[in-house]
């Protein structure tokens, strides 16, 4: 069959085409993006009426996919690491109800955190949820894994959590892809209470789920996704994980590694194969992708058993990703160097685009506190967090998705008045609108900035939930009429909004204002399409 | 054959085009493929790098080691020199001369130049120029795209048939002026190479 060149995301969500997928729930989250948009962009999948519209945040997304796979379908939840841990509460409760249809979370995280603020390893959340994992090495692994997962889930009626990382999910190679299985039908699970997590049954369920383990545990000794190469060398073996494997074979041109080498994509690890490694071999070399989690493991806390190198001992750096020359070095192979960088390059970081609403919004912000001691902005995740560096400096926190909101509240709680809080329109309905309900309740003295650009700008410009409601929220919410203001962040309105957030920033109660303007890169957009539209009219 | 190349440029300066024309170059040669790319918010005018490695031979890892690049081929000089650990000591640094400065701190760009300069295998063009010659400063990734030709281990010709595949679908004006930039770089390359 023939190759189609597909990024890691896009190997996922062919896969899951491919598997019989009937939805896929998702918020958008780098880089894990491409994935739901994919689906979103098949003709298959609208033919075939495949859920993909964007969910309000990473929880309901983990939610609704497990609805589906209740009803008996397949179903995707996918997220960024840190969506993980907005969605952990259902996700760690799905491992004791079970799926019924196939059930997948994909969560893609971003070691050296390329676009995150932080670089947690997702197989904790597998491993503590005891649910299956499984990682892939290249994008037909992926594209594999994906069928495999939803066929494993069936079986053993557990969700099955695809780690992959961002070199993974942005990087293209060769798929071919295998045959199509249509959709499940509609049915529902066989014990009607199964869902029900009331603790008489919960207590079963997770009986049963622990039950599995030894399962689990002898599928991967025999899953097509761990293997064992031996090799002649036996003072040392090594274990890698996922994308680890591509750059030990990196170093070994011929593909021949002196050394037993056990290959992991699919968790728990195989106790046969770690056994025999660890009967063959003098030391064991662990590479990981992310946390050394497989390397604790093995080594154990007093580090008394097996001699074990890795991130813990310094053989490999504690933090980062992979890459060939690190792993070069872990195997006492000479490391290569090209030429140095002068030492006239300077940083490149992204900034606000020439036209950007959040510029005038940042420009009037903080103007309206210019009189006022610095350091009393809470901000959130999105492009305006760009708003953290010169020229603006506007902003003091960014800390995870609604954060701004709960933030400012809990420092005017501490004494500090005004306190602001700066968040955008699809990261309020992620996850701010509960936090503005706390406000609410206490009358607390904070000043909210809801910058509405009409999108998920930072991710791509995905649809946002808030377009268009954000007043209505607010005043349901409970914020009084009077203190949500709407304003035009554009020049020729400066003075006029620097005013009106002065007055609200003195009012002793929920002020929001609602700062107005489509984001300047899905204005561009929308214009090129309408013009190619027209051209193709003509 | 086997070629390793790093595609450097700021967001928006069509690094991902120049992957795109590489790669489905190499894919009708039947090559094996990986290409690694910068999304998300480096895209918002921050620096981009792509790791593109073509290959007869089955490729492992999606990066590229240091020293081991064949080409940096950069639509813009400082993101040419941001990535010369990767460079092998034979390999070419090809790279457009005209700065785009959108932070406050661009260095003087004598400095710049005089660092590629200082590469033994560089290549340096007024890409923006030669573009607009063919139609459009939009081109200017084409430009350098058709000076690194001669260095890709394959014949110009599958490239111009990439560069037709991937651009016809935009219209014949469009096509044209990036076959024009192409070729401008092209004839570029091959006239530094002749003297």
């Amino acid at each position: 069959m023939q190759k189609l060149l597909m990024l890691g995301d896009e190997a996922i969500a062919q896969g899951a085409l491919d598997a019989g997928l009937s939805g896929i729930y998702a918020y958008p989250g780098t880089p894990s993006t491409e994935i739901t948009e994919f689906v979103q962009k098949s003709s298959y999948a609208r033919e075939h009426g495949i859920h993909s519209a964007w969910s309000a945040n990473e929880k309901t997304a983990m939610e609704a996919a497990l609805g589906m796979s209740y009803a008996g379908k397949r179903a995707m939840a996918c997220m960024k690491h840190v969506g993980l841990n907005v969605a952990a509460d259902p996700f760690i409760n799905s491992a004791i109800t079970g799926a019924n249809g196939g059930l997948i979370v994909v969560a893609a995280d971003d070691p050296s955190m390329h676009s995150s603020q932080n670089e947690q390893d997702s197989r904790f959340f597998g491993k503590f949820a005891l649910i299956p994992i499984l990682e892939p090495s290249n994008q037909q692994e992926a594209y594999d894994m994906v069928r495999y997962g939803f066929d494993f889930s069936e079986k053993y009626s557990v969700p099955v959590l695809l780690r992959i990382t961002t070199r993974l999910a942005h990087s293209r190679a060769g798929v071919v892809r295998g045959e199509m299985k249509p959709q499940n039908e509609f049915h529902l699970p066989s014990d009607l209470r199964q869902f029900v997590l009331l603790p008489v049954i919960a207590k079963k369920r997770y009986k049963r789920l622990l039950g599995n383990h030894a399962h689990f545990i002898r599928e991967s000794d025999e899953s097509p996704f761990n293997t064992y190469i031996d090799g002649k060398d036996k003072s040392m073996g090594i274990l890698v994980c996922g994308l680890g494997y591509n750059y030990l074979m990196e170093n070994y041109p011929g593909g021949e590694v002196p050394y037993p080498v056990l290959k992991i994509g699919q968790y728990p690890l195989p106790k046969k194969m770690v056994q025999k490694l660890a009967d063959e071999c003098d030391e064991i070399l662990v590479v990981e992708d992310g946390y050394p989690m497989v390397e604790e493991l093995l080594k154990g806390y007093l580090g008394t058993g097996l001699k074990i190198k890795g991130r813990l001992d310094g053989t490999i750096p504690c933090d980062g990703e992979l890459n060939p020359n690190i792993l070069a070095l872990a195997l006492g192979m000479e490391d290569t160097f090209g030429f140095p960088v002068p030492d006239l390059v300077v940083g490149r970081p992204p900034k606000l685009c020439d036209g950007c609403p959040h510029i005038d919004s940042y420009h009037a912000l903080n103007e309206a506190l210019s009189t006022l001691p610095k350091g009393r902005v809470f901000s959130d995740i999105g492009c305006y967090t760009l708003g953290a560096l010169k020229p603006y400096e506007a902003i003091n926190s960014c800390v995870d998705m609604g954060a701004s909101i709960t933030m400012a509240k809990g420092a005017a709680d501490a004494g500090m008045v005004p306190s602001v809080a700066v968040i955008g329109d699809s990261t309020f309905t992620h996850s701010g609108m509960t936090g503005l309900l706390d406000a609410v309740t206490e009358k607390s003295p904070i000043t909210v900035l809801i910058l509405d650009n009409a999108t998920t700008a930072m991710t791509g410009g995905q649809d946002s939930a808030a377009s268009g409601k954000l007043v209505e929220i607010c005043k349901g919410l409970g914020v009084e009429e009077e203190h949500i203001r709407v304003m035009r962040p554009l020049r020729k309105y400066h003075a006029e909004n620097v005013q009106a957030i002065k007055e609200e920033l003195v009012y002793p109660g929920v002020s929001v204002i609602v700062p107005t303007r489509e984001c300047i890169v899905s204005v561009d957009k929308r214009m090129r399409e309408k013009f190619k539209n027209k051209q193709t009219e003509a | 054959m086997k070629k390793d190349i790093i595609l450097a440029g700021v967001g928006g300066q069509g690094i991902l085009s120049i992957a795109a024309v590489i790669g489905y170059a190499a894919l009708e040669q039947g090559m094996f493929l990986k290409q690694s790319e910068v999304h998300g918010m480096s895209q918002r005018g921050g620096d981009v790098i792509s790791n593109l490695r073509i290959s007869h031979e089955p490729i492992a890892s999606d990066l590229i080691p240091f020293g081991q690049a064949d080409i940096i081929l950069a639509v813009e000089p400082l993101e040419s020199l941001r990535y010369l650990p990767y460079l092998s000591r034979h390999g070419w640094l090809i790279s457009s001369s005209v700065p785009l400065k959108n932070i406050p701190d661009y260095p003087e760009i004598e400095e710049v130049l005089d660092a590629i300069m200082g590469i033994p295998n560089h290549l340096l063009m007024d890409a923006d120029t030669m573009a607009k010659e063919a139609g459009s400063v939009k081109a200017a990734n084409m430009v350098v795209l058709g000076a690194a030709t001669p260095y890709l281990g394959m014949e110009y010709n599958l490239i111009e048939d990439a560069v037709r595949f991937l651009f016809g679908k935009k219209g014949e004006k469009v096509l044209e002026m990036n076959l024009l930039a192409l070729r401008a770089g092209h004839a570029f390359a091959l006239g530094q190479v002749k003297s």
